[in-house]
């Protein structure tokens, strides 16, 4: 689903974000993408949806090589990505409904059939009592997981998360995790950047530990084989 | 086989004219999106959209003045004449005689005889000239034939050609074409017509600015939305297209506010208009907006509202990250 073969990233002005990087996430796979807050955690999910290119190396997403993807194909690429952000990156105009409703007016869904998949969302985020009122009226887990029913209401193949937990109480944080890993049990794959080492550590999926852009530790290939066991 | 590709077809069929429902559906809810936006927030657009309208308000109105000055002139352009004033040797025998033949010319509908004496009499009958034409012990008034001339020939090269025979002739002394005021009326109106396009070109440009700029501004406020929509697989012409539609209404609106102003201040005119015409004796009534000046108004201010978001669109929105 996800494959890094010798990619890097370099920022005009030859800060070297990402270097080198190898790795692979099958379809279906769950992980952790950890490190100190400048290791790169960010850099590597944004070349993921295509936000930034990498200057080096093959990136592949879901059988799309970036590196000869046209502009006007990435839309199609993020349309198959499900994006959660710490900030949530809710519109604090409209309502629940509607901020969830989005990716699917975008595809250009039916009514009927926008209403029924916002609902079903909704309800797996535990927020189907909420769907009128504006966003800013939620506390922060909530507008979270209003993010994450976002994400995941067009059902895409890969769901990725930028510090989901960041401003978020440990009780709350775990919620959400959990949550994540509801998502993965149904077949989508997820990789969730997060600093939470004590959190993700507890939760038992495989883990990829960035170091001043390089990977120090894969533990894709371990975290399978953990699972197995259980 | 055959029954395979009949299926693939039909599957094709379908798909198309989902692709064509979805596209059109698509349209038509960011028109009504941006009419949404336009309806919450009254008062700030109510101040663009009268702005617009102001500026279009303003060449329409000159417009509507051309139109009346020009039908006004009409009534006076027609029939052109021509003067000769005779040499004072003709006598009134010959001069009758000489209309008789200038009225067979085709140029020429009819032609008026003014004798010296007759012409005298008119005088007399301004105030004061009384007592200064019977100090005069001789009449010093020529003899005017007075030539209307046929619609067909008042081209000019073939009018202009006639003048020179009629001045070639022996017994005419002098000869006036007064077209020349009418010509000079007309040239007035022309001056004012150029410049009635050159006000409303460059209040078309200051449309457009205006819109480019206030869609500018809303793309900015919108900065967040955009970046989101975006990171969630919007395509270029989805983010575009309720920005398209905003300046369209813009233009709409604006177009339909000229309207009712030029519209208003022609009816106030109206009745004043009247009055003055009557006191000349003549028909005339203002001439309003007829169906299609209203329409092309509708239309250029819709047009310059697309073409304006336009502009600011394509300068605007790729600026927003990511791309």
């Amino acid at each position: 689903m996800i494959r890094f073969d010798h990619a890097s990233k370099r920022y005009p002005g030859g800060h070297e974000a990402l270097t080198n990087l190898t790795f692979h996430i099958a379809q279906g796979q769950m992980a952790f993408l950890t490190g100190h807050s400048g290791a790169g955690k960010s850099t590597l999910l944004k070349l993921i949806a295509a936000i930034e290119p990498s200057s080096r190396g093959q990136i592949v997403i879901n059988g799309m090589n970036l590196s000869t993807l046209p502009n006007r194909k990435i839309p199609t690429l993020r349309r198959q990505i499900g994006m959660v952000f710490q900030n949530h990156h809710l519109l604090y105009d409209r309502s629940v409904y509607d901020n969830v409703a989005l990716p699917l007016i975008i595809a250009g869904y039916k009514h009927r059939e926008i209403g029924r998949r916002v609902r079903a969302s909704l309800d797996k985020v535990g927020l189907l009592n909420k769907e009128r009122v504006l966003p800013i009226t939620l506390s922060g887990g909530e507008q979270q997981r209003v993010g994450i029913a976002r994400a995941v209401v067009n059902r895409p193949p890969l769901l990725l998360a930028d510090e989901p937990t960041g401003n978020l109480d440990p009780l709350l944080s775990e919620e959400i995790m959990r949550l994540f890993i509801e998502f993965n049990q149904i077949g989508t794959t997820v990789l969730i950047a997060s600093h939470d080492l004590e959190l993700i550590r507890r939760l038992q999926q495989p883990i990829m530990t960035l170091y001043q852009g390089r990977l120090i530790q894969n533990g894709l290939n371990q975290g399978k084989r953990a699972n197995e066991i259980a | 086989m055959k029954s395979r590709k009949q299926a693939h077809d039909f599957k094709m069929q379908r798909a198309k004219e989902h692709f064509f429902k979805a596209y059109i559906f698509n349209h038509l809810r960011s028109l009504l999106f941006s009419l949404g936006k336009l309806y919450r927030t009254p008062l700030a657009h109510l101040t663009t959209i009268s702005v617009i309208g102001i500026a279009l308000a303003l060449p329409t109105a000159l417009y509507a003045l051309l139109i009346n000055a020009q039908e006004l002139s009409k009534d006076w352009d027609s029939p052109t004449s021509i003067s000769l004033y005779l040499k004072k040797s003709v006598s009134d025998n010959d001069a009758q005689k000489l209309a008789k033949q200038l009225e067979k010319r085709e140029e020429v509908v009819s032609v008026r005889f003014i004798s010296s004496r007759e012409a005298l009499n008119q005088f007399r009958q301004y105030p004061g000239f009384g007592e200064a034409i019977d100090s005069l012990k001789k009449n010093p008034l020529p003899s005017v034939l007075v030539l209307y001339i046929a619609q067909q020939a008042e081209s000019e090269p073939r009018l202009s050609l006639f003048a020179q025979q009629l001045q070639a002739l022996k017994k005419v002394d002098q000869m006036q074409l007064d077209l020349e005021w009418v010509k000079r009326l007309r040239a007035i109106i022309a001056i004012i017509h150029r410049g009635v396009w050159l006000i409303a070109s460059l209040l078309a440009i200051a449309v457009l600015l205006i819109i480019g700029n206030t869609i500018r501004l809303d793309i900015q406020s919108r900065r967040a939305e955009i970046e989101v929509i975006k990171l969630i697989g919007a395509t270029h012409s989805f983010v575009r297209r309720p920005f398209l539609y905003g300046g369209i209404w813009y233009g709409l609106l604006g177009g339909i506010v000229a309207l009712f102003l030029v519209e208003g201040g022609l009816l106030l005119l109206q009745n004043p208009v009247h009055q003055l015409t009557q006191l000349y004796g003549s028909p005339y009534q203002l001439i309003r907006l007829n169906g299609v000046n209203i329409l092309s108004l509708i239309m250029l201010s819709t047009f310059l509202g697309l073409v304006g978001s336009w502009l600011a669109v394509r300068r605007h929105l790729h600026s927003v990250e990511p791309h």
